[in-house]
């Protein structure tokens, strides 16, 4: 049988066991659920997830090791010569036997002692299967019937059902944990690989950025250094010109909404000012290449300022525009959130909106405030089309916003695009910047929170 | 509203046109007067009508069940209203013979002269001293910090509350306790020197023994400021004010000396709440 078929089978019995654990406990109560422990349905779940889990568990861990355990199994009645192969050849043989079991390859076309192997795969995948069949609907059947056996008034068939729940609750955080703790190993290590070829002080003090690695030694252009402080200075100065673009529009848009704004007016603009974080960035990134930066460069020559056509101001000027939203949104629900009856205290003493918005609303949703523009920042941080279709690539060393710069994000992207070695410290690069670029933002957060729980514990 | 209507309950019906206040709501030498005062919150009226006179250094409960309009009242004299999305208030209400819905009058000023404390103690999160600052420098009651020292000083003094927090006027207010909380609020409102204080049910909240603190302060600040209270509390009302006014459905029932109104309530709906039928 298929494991999706026994699946399917596996939760119809469940959900047979349900009812019939269900029966079970209205029976020995004697018509009376008030001397159950727990609520009849309890104890359906009870022998459902009895029935189920341990099944499941046998199921998933077959199919995650039945593949390497029958390979193994095949190799080893190889004939020699293919099982003292080496270990990059004996994957080759691997892949001929993986292409004829999917169909890839005739059976003609290959060593018959390969497509024997492959025959033989075949049937112990197959025999695998059968016995898989059995096992899970024997230990379902059996778990089962012995946890429907157990049902007796006192059993506290709730608890055990909410230890059930508590463990998959624990579980489905700790698996986000585990992917966050991958994904920075992963990082890492590569990183690690990294600073073994070029040293973390060229890299974190170089001030010059050209990762070209010669593959030949007379290739013309390949000076490979990797001072990263040009991409960190691009980076910042994009960001503080979003955010030059993004506090002061967004923080005087949510007190417009929160403070000034009919109800009516607030239900239509509010949606409308947020569907500017939900547009693609990639659209935000050919608005600023193609209107922006050019409408900038003009204005440039007009005035008598040399703007390049792919430049920093371009750039940070759209993703202001793009991360308004973050900072207007949270502002406006920290602002929202302020008590009534702080407005009216200050109203009563006979402060004016202004008065009262500055001096009493404002500061009570500073931790608010605070975290909506740290949100925004790393937002921005981390953006990277339009600063890939803007900005140029050129790292240079500047804080002229005029200029074409380049950011971390967009070097990774370029590092990473096309063919690479996985070896050469041109890919690995990426990884450092990107573990670099992850502590950043990781920094900012931890920021953010401390300014949350440091005002919220004064304040309330 | 009033769930309970008793066999008692002969009175010609509230909803009626013919409808009069009961006792005398007018003043020799009144402070605000209110005349033909109706309250609107969008299609639905609220108060029906008012005509009341507030005097000078007296302290007036407003008394009456949930919902009868008498914190709506209350607002009206400070224009709290206005900042009520959809409430419209019609009639005539006077502060010393100026009416206050005038185009000429602002409302800030006015509230600088008509303070209110809230049912809610609603510090802000500033510190203790800062609380009780707040509005004499936005109005620019102080002209240095000797002088601003000098008003919290007094106002916490006023307000009972200095001796518990003189040597912490950093802290954040929102440490205090409830009843220091209220304290801190009534000091904040007679820091900016108001004429009028009114007060929405500035006990409810608080234990009984803050509440008796709260209630002497306000028996000691009659002396220097007209005091309207809302009130749930008849013990209360019959504690601390010399004039009583019931409020049943948005209408004005009854109004007359605190001590009449509890002794022999004239109107059958008074009667009925303040023993305790319906309320």
């Amino acid at each position: 049988m298929q494991p999706q078929t026994l699946f399917w089978i596996l939760l119809a019995l469940a959900v047979y066991g349900y009812y019939l654990g269900r029966k079970r406990a209205l029976t020995v109560s004697g018509g009376n659920i008030r001397r159950l422990h727990s609520l009849p349905d309890y104890y359906g779940y009870y022998v459902a997830l009895w029935c189920a889990l341990p099944a499941l568990a046998i199921l998933s861990l077959w199919l995650l090791l039945d593949d390497k355990i029958i390979l193994q199994w095949v190799l080893a009645e190889l004939p020699p010569t293919y099982r003292n192969l080496p270990p990059d050849r004996l994957s080759l043989t691997v892949n001929v036997i993986e292409n004829l079991l999917a169909g890839e390859r005739q059976a003609s076309t290959v060593d018959p002692a390969l497509a024997e192997a492959a025959e033989h795969y075949r049937q112990l995948k197959h025999l695998g299967y059968q016995a898989l069949t059995v096992l899970v609907l024997a230990g379902a059947t059996a778990a089962l019937t012995w946890a429907q056996r157990r049902i007796t008034p006192g059993l506290r068939a709730r608890n055990r059902v909410e230890a059930v729940i508590r463990i998959a609750l624990i579980a489905s955080s700790v698996l986000a944990i585990l992917t966050t703790i991958g994904i920075v190993l992963s990082v890492l290590f590569e990183a690690l690989r990294f600073f073994e070829m070029v040293s973390p002080l060229e890299f974190f003090f170089g001030l010059h950025w050209s990762p070209q690695i010669a593959i030949r030694a007379d290739q013309v252009g390949a000076s490979g250094s990797f001072g990263f402080i040009p991409l960190l200075t691009g980076t910042l100065l994009i960001t503080a010109i979003a955010m030059a673009v993004a506090a002061p529009l967004g923080l005087l848009s949510a007190i417009y909404l929160s403070e000034f704004a009919k109800r009516r007016t607030r239900a239509i603009v509010k949606p409308l000012l947020e569907v500017l974080a939900g547009v693609p960035t990639v659209v935000y990134g050919f608005f600023a290449a193609l209107v922006v930066a050019p409408w900038l460069r003009d204005l440039g020559a007009r005035l008598g300022l040399s703007i390049s056509s792919e430049s920093a101001l371009a750039a940070g000027l759209v993703m202001g525009i793009m991360i308004i939203p973050f900072v207007s949104s949270l502002t406006d629900d920290a602002l929202t959130a302020v008590p009534r009856s702080l407005r009216e205290g200050a109203y009563g003493l006979g402060a004016t909106q202004a008065e009262t918005i500055t001096g009493v609303l404002l500061p009570a949703a500073l931790p608010g405030i605070v975290s909506g523009l740290l949100l925004a920042v790393s937002r921005a941080i981390g953006e990277t089309m339009i600063v890939v279709m803007a900005a140029g690539m050129a790292a240079k060393l500047t804080l002229n916003p005029l200029e074409s710069v380049t950011t971390i994000t967009v070097q990774i992207v370029a590092l990473l695009v096309g063919d690479q070695e996985f070896d050469s410290p041109k890919t690995l690069a990426a990884f450092a910047l990107g573990l670099t670029l992850f502590v950043i933002t990781l920094l900012l957060n931890l920021v953010a929170l401390h300014v949350i729980r440091k005002y919220r514990e004064q304040y309330e | 509203m009033s769930t309970v209507i008793t066999e008692r309950h002969t009175t010609p019906d509230p909803e009626s046109d013919g409808h009069r206040t009961v006792g005398d709501y007018t003043l020799a030498e009144p402070r605000i007067t209110c005349r033909h005062v109706n309250v609107f919150y969008g299609d639905k009226q609220a108060l029906f009508d008012i005509n009341l006179d507030i005097g000078q250094r007296e302290v007036i409960a407003l008394i009456g069940p949930s919902g009868c309009g008498k914190s709506t009242f209350l607002r009206c004299l400070n224009r709290m209203n206005d900042i009520i999305e959809g409430c419209r208030v019609e009639g005539d209400i006077r502060l010393d013979d100026q009416d206050i819905y005038a185009k000429e009058m602002d409302p800030v000023l006015l509230r600088a002269r008509v303070g209110m404390v809230f049912q809610k103690p609603n510090p802000f999160p500033k510190s203790i001293y800062d609380n009780v600052a707040y509005g004499p420098r936005i109005h620019g009651l102080a002209g240095n910090r000797t002088e601003l020292d000098e008003i919290v000083e007094t106002s916490l003094k006023r307000a009972g509350l200095w001796k518990e927090v003189k040597d912490r006027l950093d802290h954040p207010a929102t440490g205090l306790s409830g009843g220091q909380q209220q304290r801190l609020c009534i000091a904040r409102t007679i820091a900016v020197n108001p004429e009028v204080v009114l007060m929405d049910e500035p006990c409810s909240a608080l234990d009984p023994i803050a509440t008796a603190t709260i209630e002497q302060l306000i028996d000691e600040l009659r002396s220097r400021y007209t005091i309207v209270i809302v009130t749930h509390s008849m013990q209360q009302a019959a504690r601390v004010s010399q004039r009583t006014a019931y409020f049943h459905m948005g209408r004005l029932i009854e109004v007359g000396k605190t001590t009449e109104i509890f002794t022999n309530p004239r109107h059958p709906l008074t009667e009925d709440y303040i023993t305790g039928r319906f309320g």
